[in-house]
């Protein structure tokens, strides 16, 4: 264990729970062939946070068999490994959880490596040196060079200037010709069309020996305005790969039984209806399916949102998603994996997210307002000066300077500086940002529907009553549920490690499926598990009891429990006037406790997936913006149809998929925080606008008289960029009102597996 | 002026190297692991 055991369960001594990361036919099926007989693994261990956890992780795989090289990316928090392939699969999910780490594999297509991002650096990279070379040459024509030196200089800027504008240009002019395109414009119109301008009129100047050349304007605008581009990208892609590395919820293969009977691993796509399947105790179901042998209880919070687990034997149906949690059982496939449930919410997600309708950024908005004002200002001017003085070189020359003085470097670094600071901030507090406009459409909601099972809960059940049974029991009972992964069992276990008296070491300890655990001390029988069972009589009450030799010693009472920080979190958000409401899929009496706790009035119970969205629909209807928050299966579609969506860190893969934001610790804070970030976010953005349109105010006037050099244009355009971009970091700057919880910072909350295995 | 021909390409030459050895850094992947990188350098076993 390192200096910074990863996980707080692990810890407790529940042998039950070290991390489980994928199994071995898993790695197998995922890792790619590399050349010279070895294969390739990569796991996200979301773990790993210094140097010394680098290198025990490191050194532990590279001492397992077979295995020739494990290296470590801290900064992605994953773990490529390479093995030969001739020894199978060597167990490193094993290795790493006895290090006390818990492992997943990613989304593979993350191979493919980030075009965007290495196309923007190169860019960055040319502008940059354009930049600077263009301005020393400039400032040497500045200090007063003269005639054939200084025609040299504007020559070899010219040419200096060329690669920039080809290569790191190109990324605005695609965009700005797509916009016109469409009939639309966007904040690259106005860029484009000065940086081209700007060298066009240079060229000439320098053709005809004239003094004034804006080269070294078009360069540096280039510049700053890609550093405020390739941070933005930067940050977004932080978020990307961090929600990717989260645990993948879908199985991705299943151990079928052949005909001859014998058995094999296959990936789940390859499963055709018919097929017969072994689900061991702890898989998830992996296509809708029938049961053909066994009993079992299954764990359906993440996929219908019903928190108490429910009972299954020969013949039920089960859905993809859901978690067996007790007794092994054969199952039959009645659906492909691309007709079963989680196939059917990805075509309600796909309707529900065409009928979002587009969102226009700020940017493009007060562009949409700025470009015509500037053109036409400049179109003004030509004319003016061509009437008033009658040189059309004069005139023309005093048009293009307007364009270039007004071309928005500060409104082009207005936006994105303020949002990559507002997205680092939330980065720091576990809160991922998967979409640039994600902020600006979250200050804007009105309403906030919450999912019940998961997201307001943690959807697993919590002992209540501990304090009423004697610690010498509740110890016993600890004791025998940690042979069990049933939920009740996994609270049990908790409550009675930390009551934990004296050693139990029974004879025996065995699961009965649908009832409950039975252990043989010595000459006595105890059986925790469902009363009508324990206590051998039929018609008793319900709850979970705990028999000695039939007669009942101890009752548990559960209650789901919610996350932490949830009732300050909703009585934060009704504070700052907003409407909340639980749309669940759960019992109503569920429902109904959690919304007293909480404080919340509007409720509705057991509604279906395709009913979420219509709720959703009908709220914008109403003219409400409205935040969904939610984490299952059915909560997905949802998620894609509300105005702006968050997920946990331990929501199904698709609805983290669908969210905008994904928070990754366990308390609900997260909530009004990000809301309050988002509102400062797009607060300090409106007063960028407003510095750059002030800057304006003051620039084009000069620019109109004529009195604009490329001195004035550079420093002008230097300065206010300066202004803006340090107006944007005062967010980060700003003070961290937020509780920081010491004990988890940096540390990803574990995700449902690592506490339901 | 004639030192400006002889100085103009050394100047020009000098900045070009530096672009190439940046785009050669990225291409090598010098930028994929920052926070490794930083601890890496603490480690003294290899």
């Amino acid at each position: 264990m390192s200096c910074c055991a990863p996980d707080v369960d692990a810890a407790l001594g529940l042998a039950a729970s070290a991390p489980k990361g994928p199994s071995r036919d898993e790695l197998t099926l995922s890792s790619r062939s590399l050349p010279g007989g070895l294969r390739q693994t990569d796991l996200s261990v979301p773990g790993v946070h210094c140097g010394a956890c680098m290198t025990n992780i490191e050194s532990a795989l590279g001492k397992l068999d077979g295995v020739e090289q494990a290296r470590v990316n801290l900064s992605t928090k994953r773990v490529s490994i390479r093995w030969r392939e001739n020894a199978g699969a060597p167990p490193i999910a094993e290795a790493l959880g006895k290090l006390g780490y818990e492992s997943h594999l990613f989304e593979q297509d993350a191979d493919e490596r980030d075009e965007t991002l290495a196309e923007l650096i190169r860019g960055l990279g040319i502008a940059g040196f354009a930049a600077g070379n263009v301005m020393l040459l400039s400032v040497s024509v500045w200090s007063g060079a003269q005639d054939s030196t200084r025609d040299l200089f504007h020559w070899l800027s010219a040419l200096i200037a060329l690669p920039a504008l080809a290569y790191s240009g190109r990324i605005f002019f695609r965009s700005a010709w797509g916009a016109l395109r469409n009939g639309r414009t966007n904040m690259d119109v106005p860029i484009s069309i000065g940086v081209l301008l700007a060298y066009g009129m240079s060229l000439y100047e320098t053709a005809n020996h004239g003094p004034h050349a804006y080269f070294d304007a078009s360069a540096s605008l280039l510049f700053f305005l890609l550093i405020g581009r390739t941070l933005d990208h930067v940050m977004r892609e932080r978020a990307r790969v961090a929600v990717k590395g989260l645990a993948r919820l879908a199985a991705r293969g299943a151990t079928v039984l052949l005909p001859d009977g014998t058995s094999a691993y296959v990936p789940v796509s390859d499963i055709k209806p018919g097929t017969h399947i072994l689900l061991s105790a702890g898989d998830r179901v992996p296509v809708d399916a029938k049961v053909l042998k066994g009993r079992s209880e299954l764990d359906c919070a993440i996929v219908s949102g019903e928190s108490d687990p429910v009972a299954v034997g020969s013949g039920a149906e089960l859905r993809a998603g859901t978690l067996n949690l007790t007794g092994p059982l054969t199952i039959e496939a009645t659906a492909a994996a691309q007709d079963s449930f989680l196939a059917e919410m990805m075509r309600l997600m796909e309707a529900a997210e065409s009928g979002r309708g587009g969102y226009r950024r700020i940017a493009d908005r007060a562009s949409a307002l700025y470009a015509p004002v500037v053109h036409l200002t400049a179109f003004l001017a030509f004319i003016g000066w061509m009437v008033a003085a009658g040189n059309w070189h004069q005139a023309i020359t005093i048009a293009i300077a307007v364009l270039i003085i007004t071309c928005p470097c500060a409104l082009g670094l207005a936006v994105p500086i303020v949002q990559v600071a507002a997205a680092r901030r939330l980065f720091e507090n576990g809160i991922m940002v998967k979409d640039g406009s994600a902020m600006e459409r979250l200050a804007e909601i009105d309403t906030v529907v919450f999912d019940k099972t998961g997201t307001l809960t943690l959807g697993m059940p919590r002992l209540v009553n501990a304090s009423k049974i004697s610690p010498e029991i509740l110890s016993l009972a600890g004791a025998m549920a940690l042979h069990s992964r049933h939920p009740v069992s996994r609270a049990l276990a908790e409550a009675g490690g930390n009551a934990s008296t004296r050693q139990w070491a029974f004879d025996s300890v065995e699961e009965i499926p649908g009832f409950g655990l039975q252990a043989r001390l010595g000459s006595d029988i105890y059986r925790l598990g469902r009363a009508p069972w324990a206590l051998g009589q039929e018609g008793s009450i319900g709850g979970t009891v705990l028999s000695q030799n039939g007669s009942g010693i101890a009752e548990f009472a559960f209650d789901d429990r919610p996350r932490a920080g949830a009732a300050a979190a909703v009585a934060e958000l009704r504070k700052q006037g907003l409407a909340v409401e639980i749309v669940s899929g759960d019992r109503p009496e569920a429902v109904a406790s959690v919304a007293a706790t909480l404080g919340i009035e509007q409720t509705s119970a057991q509604v279906l997936p395709s009913g979420k969205v219509d709720r959703l629909t009908a709220l914008k209807a109403q003219g409400r913006k409205v935040l969904m928050v939610g984490d299952g299966l059915n909560d997905a579609p949802a998620l894609a149809a509300a105005h702006i969506s968050m997920a946990p860190a331990s929501a199904a893969d698709i609805g983290r998929a669908a969210a905008d934001f994904v928070f990754l610790r366990e308390s609900l804070s997260a909530i009004p925080l990000t809301l309050a970030t988002s509102r400062k976010a797009n607060q300090l953005i409106r007063q960028n606008l407003v510095l750059a349109v002030v800057y304006n105010a003051i620039a084009v006037p000069i620019a109109l008289f004529g009195y604009v050099t490329p001195l004035v244009a550079a420093l002008a355009m230097s300065l206010s960029s300066v202004i803006v971009i340090a107006n944007g970091l005062r967010l980060s700057a700003g003070k961290d009102s937020a509780p920081k919880p010491a004990a988890t910072k940096g540390q990803a909350f574990p995700g449902k597996e690592a506490m339901a295995s | 002026m004639t030192n400006l021909l002889f100085l103009l390409p050394v100047a020009l030459f000098l900045g070009g190297l530096g672009l190439a050895a940046f785009l050669w850094s990225l291409r090598s992947g010098q930028y994929d692991d920052m926070d490794g990188a930083a601890e890496r350098i603490l480690v003294d076993d290899d």
